[in-house]
């Protein structure tokens, strides 16, 4: 693990098994030696069980548990999303049922017991991998909300010098002094809101100078999941949200810079 | 005879909960002190044109405590008073702020006109780090908000949030649910439903549970006796949730635990930030609601 020279992270799959096929196949094409998956498997898509046949037993593939996992894994009653906005709890108690519903019990398990962190050192840099922050599972870093001061205390307290996390859907990375980095990398699931139908997630590099990180655009099959969406009887929203790359729901705790780069 | 169970109109035994601050998340700066344009009924702070217990910070006071947070590693800066856009200064910290994070303004929205609503539409456009204005309005028809923040307002307030809106910024609005059925959903529906046929089609809302304290005391009477927390009654779960472990409240006259208790009398920490990092006691009835009621004053 520790001589990898090349990895990817990813994280939200959100059902998405199409966009989840296509980021493993290109991650492996690019001769990726390990993938890190962040968490969050169920939500917003269709047909949760066709994830984990990718995700289970598989020897490249290191998955570690999101805030969704966790409820799913231990059959609660919600996402516990704690939206007060009525349209956005609607859309999430929809979602969350479904895939509840739709999650063999053998899958459940396998989700409640999954790690909630990763910690290897590359290059002589600790990297961390969490799901929300390395403090809180289902804490957003966005990044209009993370200044660059909260960023190095997060890192000098969690002792890393690069950080990688999901859970908020859009991804973005902030580079600090002395060569430490904070990355996001968004979600495989769902658009990111920025009007492209394609998903993102990051390709590492591992060298003697250290650990770099891109962002790398995936294209999908997006209007096949869109129909197996619709015979799942799912939203009309969520369908859209796949067929244009603009969220529709879950805005409520988007914060405002990053709500009006999209069109809702 | 018949047995009825009075334990808990008791008093609660033992002493009250100490809480450590974990970490630094949220710095509130009360940048106009109690001094306020309107004086709402049911105001926790007892805020009016006459309030000078508080008195507006001076600029130099904002940066010091701005910097001192930013170099602890603070998340996001809040601006409250009274009313934070009474101060002559106000433009001058929004700026200075937003280079050190992200930063929300809390206002009842009646001094914003379209000047004042296209400059901050533009600082929201081009600051680094997000910035939300948020307006208090208490109600959905001018007799349900105009009872609890004075006559005319319910027009005033709606007005300012349009002009915010229709220059750009979508502002989060603040609702005490002072009608108690504003707190259910279908209270709640009703806010979205106003503020739709206002054109603001993507309302963003916050709903707050009132506070037994200042003004709002003599309106909707005062706490229980029973109304304590005690050791014993918080996990760690909860002590996580109450935003007093990961807040501080400056102000002109020294730091405080909370937005809410900064007229308690010992509630004081101290002159600076740095003075008041160590924990505090949850002695105070106001405590029982953030607990109770899961409050948190953030956005």
């Amino acid at each position: 693990m520790s001589d990898l020279r090349r990895f990817a992270v990813f994280g939200g799959v959100y059902n998405n098994f199409l966009s989840l096929e296509a980021t493993l196949r290109d991650a492996r094409a690019l001769g990726c030696e390990a993938i890190f998956c962040l968490g969050d498997m169920g939500g917003f898509g269709p047909q949760p069980d066709r994830v984990f046949p990718l995700l289970r037993d598989v020897s490249d593939l290191f998955v570690m548990q999101g805030n969704y996992d966790h409820s799913i894994g231990n059959r609660l009653e919600d996402c516990a999303c704690g939206y007060t906005d009525p349209r956005d709890n609607y859309y999430a108690q929809i979602s969350y049922d479904y895939t509840l519903a739709n999650t063999a019990d053998a899958h459940k398990d396998w989700l409640r017991d999954l790690p909630t962190e990763f910690r290897h050192t590359w290059a002589g840099q600790r990297v961390l991998m969490a799901h929300g922050s390395p403090r809180q599972v289902n804490e957003f870093l966005w990044e209009s909300m993370c200044p660059d001061a909260f960023l190095e205390h997060l890192l000098k307290s969690y002792e890393a010098d690069v950080l990688f996390v999901t859970h908020t859907g859009i991804p973005w990375k902030r580079e600090l002094e002395g060569g430490r980095q904070v990355i996001n990398v968004g979600a495989i699931g769902r658009p990111a809101n920025n009007g492209r139908t394609s998903v993102d997630y990051a390709l590492v590099e591992v060298d003697a100078e250290g650990v770099r990180v891109d962002f790398r655009e995936v294209a999908y099959d997006h209007e096949a999941l869109a129909v197996v969406m619709r015979e799942e009887g799912l939203p009309e929203p969520f369908v859209e949200t796949i067929l244009t790359g603009w969220w529709t729901t879950c805005l409520e705790v988007m914060p405002a810079r990053e709500r009006a780069a999209g069109v809702y | 005879m018949i047995d009825v169970n009075l334990a808990i109109d008791r008093p609660p035994e033992g002493p009250a909960p100490l809480l450590e601050l974990r970490h630094l998340d949220t710095l509130w700066l009360q940048v106009t002190g109690t001094l306020c344009n309107l004086a709402c009924r049911h105001c926790f702070i007892s805020c009016g044109p006459k309030n000078e217990s508080h008195p507006f910070m001076a600029l130099e006071e904002v940066q010091r405590a701005v910097e001192s947070a930013a170099a602890m590693g603070v998340k996001e800066f809040y601006f409250t008073g009274g009313e934070p856009f009474m101060h002559p200064q106000i433009r001058e910290m929004i700026a200075l702020t937003l280079e050190h994070g992200p930063l929300s303004v809390l206002t009842n929205g009646v001094l914003i006109d379209e000047e004042l609503a296209s400059w901050l539409a533009g600082v929201f456009e081009t600051s680094r780090y997000n910035f939300d204005v948020r307006v208090s309005l208490d109600g959905t028809t001018p007799e349900e908000n105009d009872a609890i923040r004075g006559r005319h307002t319910f027009e005033k307030i709606l007005g300012g949030a349009e002009r915010l809106h229709e220059a750009g910024l979508n502002p989060v609005f603040t609702v005490t649910t002072c009608h108690a059925e504003l707190a259910e959903s279908a209270g709640r529906q009703r806010f979205f439903d106003l503020l739709a046929e206002r054109g603001i089609t993507r309302p963003r809302l916050k709903f707050l549970a009132p506070f037994k304290i200042g003004r709002e005391e003599r309106r909707g009477g005062a706490y229980e006796e029973f109304e304590r927390l005690r050791e014993g009654m918080l996990d760690e779960e909860a002590r996580a949730s109450l935003q007093c472990s990961s807040c501080r409240m400056v102000t002109a006259k020294g730091v405080y635990p909370c937005p809410i208790l900064i007229e308690e009398e010992g509630a004081r920490m101290g002159d600076t930030l740095e003075d008041a990092m160590g924990p505090i006691k949850l002695d105070h009835p106001a405590c029982y609601t953030c607990f109770v009621e899961g409050v948190t004053c953030r956005t």
